[in-house]
């Protein structure tokens, strides 16, 4: 009896939640326990919706699964834990006018640190902050004497008018720590009211996404940089919401412009104003999709209508790389202040499509050469723009995503290992699963078992990807499921060649075979009954422990205990034993020790234990002939046992019914050969 | 000491049309009871008129710069000589926005020849040993809404190395087409200028597009009058080398007291254009100029 090689205590310390397996008490039947480390769960705050979809799944024990939601027990027993219930709290798709993102949507904080951590360089960096003066609008010839002190004194600053900073050479870790210091000059900017000079920082910031040296840092610069126009729009935001604030206390989160009184509308108007006078493209871009939110003060449509002008506006952006990421802010912005309108989000998406083409314009290629940079990895540039913005498509947006997904499914199967197949698994229960979205996918979502149990032959590897059976626990529907499982059985018996007892694949497919035979009841055909039975017994042809013949007795008794409903599968039962018993007896050359003399009279046990339970008069009488010689065989001389035989026979022939008299010359056959056994025995 | 003066305005945004009525609270803050010689809150407003060197030359403009035309003035006493308590003193005031006659108020435009502007100036005199006190505030006059419904006249423009003129040597010219349209040249001035602008094709790379909003004032005096076009703002449309054949939006929000409603009176104009801007790579410039008309509805 092996015991599983490690210091418990210390392997217990530094897991979560773990139960470790002990391979002395292996056995194929028993669950494999599945580390759970559970998921934080999200707070969904001020949220307006008025129901809850089901968060993002932890990983689940794929047997214990079958038990989940669908029995009374579990609904009861669920109905203290709000976060289980999907069913009771679905809400149609269709009307989803919900505000606020749910905790099922992956939110930038934690892409963030991947960026940073993935595009890094080593050359050197540089910042051009250039503060302009205020020119071509001409300076009110009365203006007050107060205005003109104010301008002096702001000269006197850091950061001068018309003064020009450029920091060379820079490491990255130098220009990572220069974004912070303008970050924290923003917000002293703001805290000492220098409104004025906040936004001129917030703008300079932004023209440094315009350039694109050092080109393979750029991912990481638009994080930092978008840090800090995130800040900016948050300190405009609650400077004008404070100012709504009186002595009312404070607004609720679904405001609506007529509670806004118009000293706040007015300091909102100013900075909307402000902004449409900056010069540059990308600024302007920028800084007014930081202030998004503060529409909100204006008018309800505001939003609405913003949203597809700045998207039209990234058009006039050349710089393609520039370009996408000015798409990924807006996408991020919008999904915080309104995911519902996904108009515009599609439209970034189209957008960008139509300028793919400028890849192979020579703003591209030009710089591709100058920087040394082959198109492979500047094209890497684009991908977390786009993942995001895909990202901000799909959510809660399923029937879009099923049917690409069903699709893009077919190219990772050719092209790719179980690894990203399953990556797409994992995505694809992660898209469905909120509001049950799955329930109108089944076809896509059958079509994608269909394709990848084409493309993969080797099942170890198959069911060995941990997201296959969470998959097919989103069939909840039986019918369903029981036609995948259907499929999946029978691409198992076409194609797999040699018996197996790998415990992956026979973890997988009792959990197959279970379904189908659960889903058996007094209603269904017999045609069907036939059609699951033959598979069921075509898994359990494939089961072979080798030489371990007690494991293998140890499977086919549970397996009897799991497809008990299925005659057709305890005959095959009973054959399997016998025929197990027999190999003992070959293995032992006819001469049994002591313990294998044991382990035939278990054989024998089972199947006169099994057959009585059949109802099937003359497989029965079948069975009763092939065990009794297997005992006969084997020694098993219990007379009890030759009784038992005998009785059965005799209770047999003792019923009258229309098969026996059709078959007594059978009968007649089957004890003429039962004692030509005995004799020779 | 310690005496501050200060205006406020009803309104938050400061804006008022002619027939209203302007009212506000000047307020008196002292640490101390203050002795003054009377209190008086002035409204006026003034169209002030420069000559631009260009027409009159440097030293008449600079000498002779015309009398400001006087649109509104009035005055209140506020309070009679005397003294104010210490703390916060607030005084409400009203002026009614009333014009004489065919009398117009113009409104409010900060302009480089022309300058419309409405005020507020409260005075306190004192005696002699202290400084007297001022405080001046700016307030907004809108023109009433236009008569008349505003007819839209949108305008479809193609720019190519034919259609340019005031070329010289159209030979060196890099090809390009550039088409697009404007929704309309007579603008409200409460809604962005907009429309649509695609590069067809283009031989040397487009390095800018901008929208140059540009101020047209004619001043007269006695020697004659003088037309002069300067930039208020320039707003960029494209940055770089914009895709081909992808529409790129024209939008542009008439900035605040820098604009008005197209303005035309015996003694001076304030009209509007906006010039489309490209420059190519190879720094050559192309223009195309559209003038407009603002107004109020």
């Amino acid at each position: 009896r092996d015991t599983f090689p490690m210091d418990v205590a210390a392997f217990d310390s530094c897991r979560l939640e773990a139960v470790p397996v002990e391979f002395g008490d292996y056995h194929p039947l028993k669950p494999i326990t599945v580390t759970e480390s559970k998921t934080k769960k999200m707070g969904r705050k001020g949220s307006t919706s008025s129901t809850s979809s089901s968060s993002s799944s932890s990983m689940i024990d794929p047997l214990s699964s079958v038990l989940d939601g669908t029995d009374p027990l579990s609904l009861f027993a669920a109905t203290a834990d709000p976060v289980t219930t999907a069913d009771t709290t679905r809400k149609k798709r269709d009307k989803d006018d919900s505000l606020v993102v749910g905790s099922d949507f992956e939110p930038w904080s934690s892409k963030r640190g991947e960026i940073l951590a993935r595009y890094t360089t080593t050359e050197k960096l540089s910042i051009n902050l250039y503060m302009s003066s205020e020119k071509g609008k001409a300076t009110t010839p009365g203006s007050a004497v107060s205005e003109k002190v104010r301008t002096r004194l702001e000269e006197l600053d850091d950061l001068e008018e018309g003064s020009q900073k450029e920091l060379l050479n820079l490491t990255q870790q130098d220009y990572m720590n220069r974004i912070e210091d303008l970050n924290q000059s923003l917000k002293d900017a703001w805290a000492s009211d220098q409104k004025v000079k906040a936004l001129k920082i917030v703008i300079q910031c932004s023209k440094l996404l315009s350039d694109t040296t050092v080109i393979q840092f750029y991912p990481s610069k638009f994080v930092l940089i978008t840090d800090i126009l995130d800040t900016f729009g948050k300190l405009v935001y609650e400077r004008i919401l404070s100012m709504c604030l009186d002595n009312r206390g404070s607004l609720p989160d679904n405001f609506t412009p007529e509670s806004v009184n118009d000293t706040a509308k007015e300091t909102c108007l100013n900075w909307f104003f402000k902004i449409a006078s900056i010069r540059e493209l990308i600024p302007r871009f920028y800084v007014e999709a930081a202030i998004l939110k503060c529409n909100k003060f204006l008018s309800k449509t505001g939003i609405s209508e913003c949203l597809p002008r700045l998207t039209a506006m990234i058009r006039g952006i050349g710089d393609p790389l520039v370009a996408v990421y000015a798409r990924a802010y807006l996408c991020r912005v919008g999904m915080e202040v309104a995911p519902h309108l996904k108009e515009s989000l599609n439209k970034n998406f189209f957008d960008f499509l139509l300028t793919f083409k400028q890849m192979h314009g020579d703003t591209v290629q030009n710089q591709l050469v100058v920087q040394c940079v082959e198109i492979p990895s500047y094209l890497t540039l684009y991908s977390p723009a786009i993942d995001w913005i895909l990202q901000c498509i799909a959510y809660r947006a399923p029937e879009d995503y099923i049917n690409c997904a069903e699709v893009w499914v077919e190219y990772t199967c050719r092209h790719f290992t179980k690894r990203e197949v399953n990556t797409v698994l994992a995505d694809v229960i992660k898209h469905m699963t909120p509001d049950r979205a799955f329930e109108d996918a089944y076809p896509q979502l059958h079509s994608i078992i269909q394709k990848i149990i084409t493309y993969f032959h080797d099942f170890s590897v198959l069911f060995s990807a941990e997201k296959f059976l969470p998959f097919l626990d989103m069939f909840q529907k039986e019918s369903v499921r029981v036609e995948v499982c259907k499929c999946i059985m029978e691409a198992f018996i076409k194609h797999q060649q040699d018996a197996t007892k790998d415990p992956v694949i026979l973890n997988a497919l009792l959990h197959v075979c279970k379904t189908m035979h659960d889903s058996v009841n007094a209603l269904t055909l017999e045609d069907e009954k036939r059609m699951l039975a033959s598979l069921i017994n075509g898994f359990i042809k494939m089961v072979s422990f080798g030489r371990d013949f007690e494991q293998q007795l140890s499977f086919y008794v549970e397996a009897r205990s799991m497809f008990c409903n299925l005659e057709p599968v305890l005959v095959q039962l009973v054959h399997s034993v016998n025929q197990l018993a027999m190999e003992t007896r070959k293995v032992m050359k006819g001469n049994h020790s002591r313990k294998t003399a044991a382990f035939v009279r278990a054989c024998v046990a089972f199947c006169f234990i099994t057959i009585p339970s059949l109802t099937s008069i003359f497989a029965r009488l079948n069975l009763y002939l092939n065990s009794g010689q297997v005992a006969l065989a084997n020694q098993c001389l219990s007379q009890g046992k030759i009784g038992v035989c005998f009785n059965c026979i005799i209770i047999l022939s003792c019923q009258k019914t229309e098969y026996y008299y059709d078959q007594s010359r059978g009968c007649t056959r089957v004890i003429r050969k039962l004692l030509e056994s005995i004799k020779a025995g | 000491m310690g005496t501050a003066l200060d205006i406020k305005i009803k309104r938050a945004n400061k804006v008022y049309l002619c027939g209203e009525v302007l009212s506000g609270v000047v307020v008196i803050t002292s640490k101390d009871a203050v002795q003054h010689q009377g209190v008086s809150l002035t409204m006026e407003g003034s169209v002030n008129l420069q000559l631009s060197a260009k027409s009159v030359g440097v030293f008449e403009a600079f000498y002779n710069s015309v009398k400001p035309i006087q649109v509104i003035n009035s005055t209140i006493e506020m309070v009679k000589p005397g003294k104010l308590p210490s703390g916060k003193t607030e005084i409400p005031f009203e002026f009614p926005l009333h014009m004489k006659g065919n009398k117009v108020l113009y409104e409010t435009y900060h302009g480089v020849f022309v300058n419309i502007q409405y005020t507020l100036r409260c005075d306190m005199r004192r005696s002699l040993l202290a400084k007297d006190l001022t405080k001046t505030c700016e307030f907004i006059v809108h023109s009433p809404p236009q008569k008349g419904k505003l007819m839209p006249s949108p305008v479809d423009f193609t720019i190519t190395p034919e259609t340019l003129q005031n070329v010289k040597e159209r030979a060196s010219l890099p090809k390009f087409f550039i088409k697009g349209h404007l929704n309309s040249t007579n603008c409200i001035i409460t809604q962005p200028l907009t429309g649509e602008l695609v590069v067809e094709n283009a031989e040397a790379a487009v390095k800018s597009i901008e929208l140059q909003l540009v101020r047209v004032e004619t001043c007269g005096c006695a020697e004659g009058y003088a037309r002069d076009a300067t930039e208020i703002q320039n707003i960029q449309i494209a940055d770089g080398d914009v895709c081909r054949s992808l529409s790129i939006p024209i939008y542009m929000i008439f900035p605040r007291l820098f604009t008005c409603p197209t303005l035309e009176t015996t003694n001076f104009k304030v009209e509007f254009e906006v010039n489309i801007v490209v420059l190519l790579h190879d720094d050559h410039l192309i223009t195309e100029n559209f003038p407009l008309k603002l107004c109020r509805v």
